[in-house]
């Protein structure tokens, strides 16, 4: 499989200029957001440090938390699924369609459905998938992945967006307003609502005690998609467990502050037990999961609770956009995430990080995000897929500076090349540092030879 | 008191002023500075591409170089923090583990360890932007960070505030990365280059005619991006500025 790679993704992002400073304009004023409303609670970092020990205590005893879930979902009348991987997860989802005859199904955002790649598989089966979340329905009318987590389209311009509603829904490409866009977008949709014959939603947390799962939306949508139909399929992934309904407050609390800087989202719904004459059908995915739970340097990622706060804090995905990760999830948690999936494909990402550390300061679980991108950079070298120019430069590096003699004369050559070398030699293309940036002056003497000449004499 | 001088590589090589400037500011407090000739690296640049075998024999070096010293003190808190925070590639010996704990970046030193806060011969009649590098801010806290809430404090600032004439000037963005990021700057340029146009607009569009920071290695890339954008910033470390080094 191709590795995918992100300094040439991030090239294009760049050079169409307007949307790259909207990008970061728009993520951090997100960014702030969350500072101001993070601040105003004087136990913030009490409850990020709640959050993680009550994630941590969860990933620690899951198969029994996940039981116990299963077992009072069942009692309250929901139907529970297993899934070992995406495979298992799109077979059952289809299998449940088709014993309920349904052709059309409107789904609210769900990052897990996105991970198992399930609207391809069920759109070539004959079914009709409608996202209903504004932002993850202009991506799928573009034929785009959602690229941000949370704000699926946040890398489009209004002006885009006209562009591909004319194309798609037949509105007036000349007209960018927002409002008209999401209005004629939710007339398009309403009548789907009333149409499909099955709903689908993602879930934020599953709480053990209750056998109950809880979806927070800004938009109503998944009240929609989950209650109009007949048929409620929820795909939760087995990490977003949480055991007491009493946890909850502690994560809806963090959860939209760290993600939009707003209190709490417009909607928190709970699903507890199927209406009268319907069904409520959970299925719980593993896909990797418990393969991550196992690595003693990277199960603390499982606390991720998708808010997408270092995605947003990330200078490096402020200016390259979540399309150029080439995955599902990008960003900060993308970066550390991935590479489980694919080592090879992802191997670049831990590497479109300068470790400056943000991410894990923003992350309401405490998840040690630039330790971990650290830690990944180790194994993706260990496995033998660091690109060759890089790894040969290092190879050459640590023999260098592993010797004072070597490196004398090393920086001698360096500093007689800046002096003496053309320059269209040292600003050429294959050089990186010089294609946007001058280098530094040579200079005649070393610290160490002022030292040697100045001090070491005097001694 | 026992104290090593470790330049980095790249402060060695290419900005050997600010190599000098630490040793006099540390002589003029009166400490007597000793500077191993055997020095090359901390084993930072193989360590971050993920490149431990490579990282091994440059960080064993290093402890070789400054075993034995009460405190090793550098100009560069990115170094400081690999040494203390890292060093992983190489055994935790007890030799191992103290080197890592008793190396410092020259503010730090300054301000945690001797304790002082007079400069009386350093005067900077500019307007300057603060730069504080992610490692040195994040990693080894200089700063309060713009993600964590709490009272403001700001140790390099804390002592160039003494410095006569001296007026600090805030970027919109204080604390954001400048794009820097060891070999990142090569391997991913168009993001790094951008994150570093961005970082000197914001710092010349606050009024600064000069960056001063504990990180040469941000400054250097920061230089080339104000350079290439005919900015006309000025660069320069903050142990200069402290050493009343005229500029």
């Amino acid at each position: 499989m191709k590795r995918i790679d992100h300094a040439e993704a991030s090239s294009r992002f760049i050079a169409a200029k307007e949307h790259v400073e909207f990008h970061d304009r728009r993520l951090w004023d997100l960014r702030q957001k969350r500072d101001r409303e993070a601040f105003r609670i004087p136990e913030w970092e009490e409850l990020r440090t709640l959050a993680s020990t009550i994630k941590e205590h969860t990933l620690a005893r899951l198969p029994d938390y996940l039981a116990q879930f299963e077992r009072n979902a069942t009692a309250n009348g929901m139907r529970v699924h297993w899934a070992r991987d995406a495979a298992e997860h799109n077979q059952i989802v289809h299998d449940l369609l088709s014993a309920h005859g349904a052709r059309t199904l409107v789904k609210s955002k769900s990052m897990l459905t996105d991970e198992c790649e399930m609207r391809p598989f069920l759109e070539t089966r004959g079914i009709e998938i409608v996202e209903t979340d504004l932002g993850e329905r202009i991506q799928q009318l573009d034929g785009e992945p959602p690229s941000h987590i949370v704000v699926p389209a946040v890398h489009k311009l209004r002006t885009d967006v006209a562009r591909v509603f004319a194309r798609t829904l037949g509105t007036d490409p000349k007209n960018s307003d927002v409002s008209y866009l999401a209005e004629s977008q939710r007339r398009h949709t309403r009548p789907y609502y009333l149409k499909a014959e099955a709903g689908m939603t993602g879930a934020n947390f599953a709480v053990a005690e209750t056998g109950s799962f809880v979806v927070c939306t800004n938009e109503g949508n998944a009240d929609l998609s989950a209650n109009l139909p007949k048929l409620h399929i929820a795909s939760i992934g087995i990490e977003k467990m949480i055991p007491r309904i009493a946890d909850l407050g502690v994560f809806i609390r963090l959860l939209s502050r760290s993600a939009l800087g707003s209190p709490i989202t417009q909607i928190t719904s709970h699903w507890r037990a199927p209406r009268p004459g319907s069904e409520i059908h959970v299925v719980l995915v593993d896909n990797g999961r418990s393969e991550r739970l196992g690595m003693r340097d990277f199960w603390y990622s499982l606390k991720c609770i998708r808010c997408g706060a270092c995605m947003n804090t990330c200078p490096v995905y402020r200016r390259s956009g979540g399309l150029s990760y080439g995955a599902t999830y990008s960003g900060p948690i993308g970066v550390i995430i991935d590479p489980a999936f694919n080592l090879r494909k992802y191997s670049a990402l831990p590497f479109a990080s300068t470790l400056n550390g943000s991410c894990s300061n923003v992350c309401p679980v405490k998840i040690n995000i630039h330790e971990q991108i650290y830690k990944w950079r180790q194994i993706i070298n260990e496995r033998n897929q660091l690109p060759i120019v890089k790894k040969e430069a290092m190879r050459m590096a640590g023999k260098v500076l592993s010797s004072p003699k070597l490196y004398r004369a090393a920086v001698k050559a360096a500093n007689a090349g800046l002096e003496y070398l053309p320059r269209s030699m040292i600003y050429n293309p294959f050089n990186a540092w010089g294609r946007q940036r001058d280098l530094p002056k040579a200079t005649s003497t070393t610290f160490r030879d002022w030292y040697v000449k100045h001090r070491s004499a005097k001694k | 008191m026992r104290v090593a001088l470790f330049v980095p590589c790249y402060v060695d090589a290419f900005f050997p002023k600010v190599g000098i400037a630490t040793l006099e500011l540390l002589e003029r407090f009166g400490v007597e500075v000793e500077y191993p000739l055997d020095q090359t690296c901390c084993g930072q640049p193989m360590a971050n591409a993920g490149c431990q075998d490579e990282a091994a024999a440059t960080e064993k070096l290093f402890v070789r170089n400054f075993d034995g010293y009460d405190y090793i003190v550098t100009p560069s808190g990115s170094c400081a923090h690999h040494v203390r925070e890292h060093l992983s590639a190489i055994g935790k010996t007890a030799k191992v583990k103290k080197v890592r704990r008793r190396t410092c970046e020259l503010v730090e030193f300054l301000h945690d360890v001797l304790r002082v806060r007079e400069f009386p011969w350093a005067r900077f009649p500019h307007k300057v932007g603060l730069h504080v590098g992610c490692a040195t801010l994040r990693g080894l806290g200089a700063a309060k960070m713009s993600e964590i809430d709490g009272p403001a404090f700001s140790k390099p600032l804390t002592l160039l505030s003494r410095v006569k004439g001296i007026s600090v000037v805030a970027p919109s963005r204080p604390d954001e990365c400048c794009g820097f990021g060891g070999t990142f700057s090569v391997f991913e340029e168009p993001v790094s280059a951008r994150m570093g146009y961005d970082k000197v607009n914001d710092h010349r569009n606050a009024g600064a005619q000069y960056i001063v920071s504990q990180d040469m290695s941000c400054l250097m890339h920061q230089k080339g991006c104000a350079e290439r954008l005919g900015l006309g910033l000025k660069f320069i470390h903050i142990a200069q500025v402290l050493n009343g080094t005229a500029a």
